[in-house]
């Protein structure tokens, strides 16, 4: 069985279709980049899967483990495993990013009828895996992504991604606002997370990121589906040629 | 007709309980004449109505609708019940003084081995020894506002604290007012604090109810005057019953360089009022007032601060947070005056409502009047509903909806909450915010 399968997918936002029949298949331990124009519909597809109220699935259907995920309210899809990397992490004045980090991780567990972390074992994890994102004692005292650079906010999100343990990671637009240093610390933290358990979904507008996070497949997307898939290479070929081609197939 | 027989019926009513109450109402002679004159001055208005500026959003005659009896004194059975009542409200290192049903209750207080420089009484003794010391001072409210006359008249106990100059608290004072459900019932109750010169202190107000307590009505007041370079922190949480009626008022006047840090919170009770004058009688002091509504059901509850900067080079600060869920209605009414010479003044107040629901309501009415010519003064107001970006990113990290929204909501009311001074009293304000939050569901 496919971790995701997105089958003929049809979606509306006010009355207007954006995503025209669009269909992809990930398994576990694959990492796909999907790239494509602004307006393609790219980040509809990663705010649908993680189930963002506003968009109206008007036909086809997403299957996460066999299950139907449109089913399910955003929280129990975080709890199954469906994690989705924001492109614009919010900011949550008053709430400490530590509080925020245990309530979510113990509500996931909770619903997975795990037992909670204990508060000693909860922040010796936090802490372990924020040194290794060059995460600051002092950013998780704040409140979440409040005051964040770009890059803090990025690797906020990625710190999340760690905790959690998800087994499917979208990540919409990381690379946006990130100069090249913060773009590295990112992709490091992501690229430490592959593994065979877990699949990726790396929306990006520019093949820059994939020269970091190298993906299984490669798809493009235009004018609501995807045009044309391929392999690592598939991202070389667009970054030499631009996506006008595609537009036109579409 | 019928009408008409009702209302006459009720003022009867209420004449004959205060004529029959005159023997449990504690002061003879010129006490009994300023009960008299106040029952009058409160019978010629009777209860507030919209049609009373300082009321307008708040008509008793509709949500409250009359004065019901004084509350008798209390039984075994009843101090037993509120025992049981006070147990989840325990606070660790205070000095707790009670009363129940509108009496001082020795038993369930704390007043022995007083720290130097604290002295407590309770009111019925002050009145009853005729000590006329103090009654400039409790009776400093006067009997312009026909819900306070009324509490003058009818006032049975509370606690008169005298902090002697210099004396500086380490224990807090925790005066609890527990109904213990007896009977539908009304409790008069009048406290008085008094600050020395460099005195300090801190004093928290509860109101509770026993288990099962049904209709009934708190009207209670506190006069405080807080002396030169004294400082008190106060923190008031109205956890009434839900069917309950709490109508307090205060009276603070500040010497100089005297500093109030104060809190109120309101999450309990059918319909609630707190009024509160805070007068600046010396420069260079200080106040901060703040206050959080959380409401749901059919709550009312209504903040009406009046802020009179007298003189000049004082400073005060309002922060006021509203949370209306369902049909609740929030009130926030603010007043700062600021007089010809009280040059130097900085006042500012902001005001912030979350509406949960569509049919939730708040009111904020600030009013500024500014008579001196060289001061800062601001104040803001918004009202809107949880952001719901927000509320997708909490979700979407595995928070349930209702999760999602505690956590917002306890943001969005933190900012009143830290400005309680105290740790061990912020603490308190956000565990009474859990535990509407925890009802909430």
């Amino acid at each position: 069985m496919s971790l995701l399968e997105v089958k003929n997918l049809l979606v509306r936002v006010e009355e207007r279709e954006i995503l025209h029949g669009l269909s992809l298949t990930v398994n576990k331990g694959e990492v796909h980049a999907i790239m494509g124009p602004n307006g393609s519909g790219k980040s509809t597809l990663s705010h649908v899967i993680a189930g963002k109220p506003g968009y109206e699935v008007t036909g086809g259907e997403i299957l996460f483990e066999g299950e139907d995920l449109l089913e399910m309210a955003p929280d129990e899809r975080a709890a199954k495993g469906v994690f989705l990397a924001f492109q614009y992490p919010v900011e949550i004045p008053g709430v400490a990013t530590m509080t925020f980090l245990r309530t979510a991780l113990n509500a996931q567990r909770k619903a997975r009828g795990e037992s909670e972390f204990s508060t000693p074992d909860f922040l010796k994890k936090v802490r372990a895996v924020a040194a290794s994102l060059n995460i600051p004692q002092d950013m998780l005292r704040r409140g979440v992504n409040v005051g964040f650079s770009g890059g803090e906010k990025k690797r906020n999100e990625i710190l999340q991604m760690a905790l959690f343990e998800p087994s499917l990671c979208i990540l919409d637009e990381m690379d946006s606002g990130l100069d090249i240093d913060a773009l590295r610390v990112a992709a490091d933290g992501v690229n430490a997370l592959r593994s065979p358990d877990r699949a990726m979904v790396v929306i990006t507008h520019y093949q820059r990121l994939l020269n970091y996070i190298v993906p299984d497949f490669v798809h493009v997307m235009s004018k609501g589906r995807v045009v044309k898939s391929g392999g690592k290479e598939l991202a070389l070929e667009l970054e030499a040629s631009g996506y006008t081609q595609f537009e036109d197939a579409a | 007709m019928n009408v008409v027989l009702a209302k006459t019926e009720t003022g009867r009513a209420l004449s004959d309980i205060f004529a029959i109450a005159g023997d449990r109402l504690p002061g003879v002679g010129k006490v009994a004449d300023i009960r008299r004159q106040a029952f009058e001055a409160y019978e010629r208005v009777g209860l507030p109505h919209r049609r009373i500026e300082d009321w307008k959003y708040t008509d008793l005659r509709v949500l409250m609708r009359e004065v019901l009896p004084l509350a008798a004194p209390p039984d075994a059975a009843a101090l037993a019940r509120a025992g049981t009542a006070l147990k989840p409200h325990t606070i660790k290192g205070v000095r707790r003084l009670v009363l129940v049903d509108g009496v001082f209750a020795a038993k369930l207080s704390e007043t022995a081995d007083l720290e130097k420089g604290l002295g407590i009484r309770t009111l019925r003794e002050v009145l009853e020894a005729g000590d006329t010391s103090l009654h400039a001072q409790l009776f400093a409210p006067d009997n312009s506002d026909s819900m306070v006359a009324l509490n003058s008249a009818m006032m049975t106990d509370g606690l008169v604290i005298e902090v002697a100059d210099g004396a500086v608290l380490t224990q807090p004072l925790h005066i609890v007012h527990i109904a213990s459900g007896a009977a539908p019932s009304a409790m008069f109750t009048r406290s008085l604090l008094k600050l020395g010169k460099a005195a300090s202190a801190t004093l928290v107000e509860s109101y509770i109810a026993a288990n099962g307590a049904k209709a009934y009505q708190v009207h209670d007041s506190l006069v405080v005057s807080i002396g030169d370079g004294a400082r008190l922190d106060h923190v008031r949480l109205i956890e009434d019953s839900r069917e309950a009626f709490n109508i307090s008022s205060s009276v603070v006047t500040l010497g100089a360089h005297a500093h109030l840090n104060t809190f109120g919170m309101t999450s309990g009770s059918s319909a609630s009022r707190y009024q509160a004058v805070i007068a600046f009688a010396g420069e260079g002091s200080r106040v901060e007032t703040n206050g959080v509504n959380l409401l749901n059901g059919r709550q009312h509850a209504d903040t009406t601060l009046f802020l009179d900067h007298a003189v000049p080079n004082c400073a005060s600060r309002e922060i006021f947070r509203a949370v209306v869920d369902d049909r609740g209605h929030s009130v926030f009414q603010g007043r700062i005056v600021v007089r010809p010479k009280a040059q130097k003044t900085d006042a500012k107040m902001m005001t912030r409502a979350l509406l949960l629901s569509d049919e939730a309501e708040a009111d904020n009415k600030p009013e500024l009047e500014i008579f001196a010519d060289d001061v800062t003064c601001g104040h803001g107001a918004t009202t809107g509903a949880l952001d719901e970006s927000l509320l997708f990113y909490l979700r979407a990290r595995g928070l349930s909806e209702k999760a999602a929204q505690a956590l917002l909501i306890q943001a969005f009311v933190g900012e009143a909450i830290e400005s309680i001074a105290s740790d061990a009293l912020r603490e308190l304000a956000i565990s009474a915010a859990q535990r509407w939050l925890a009802a909430r569901g």
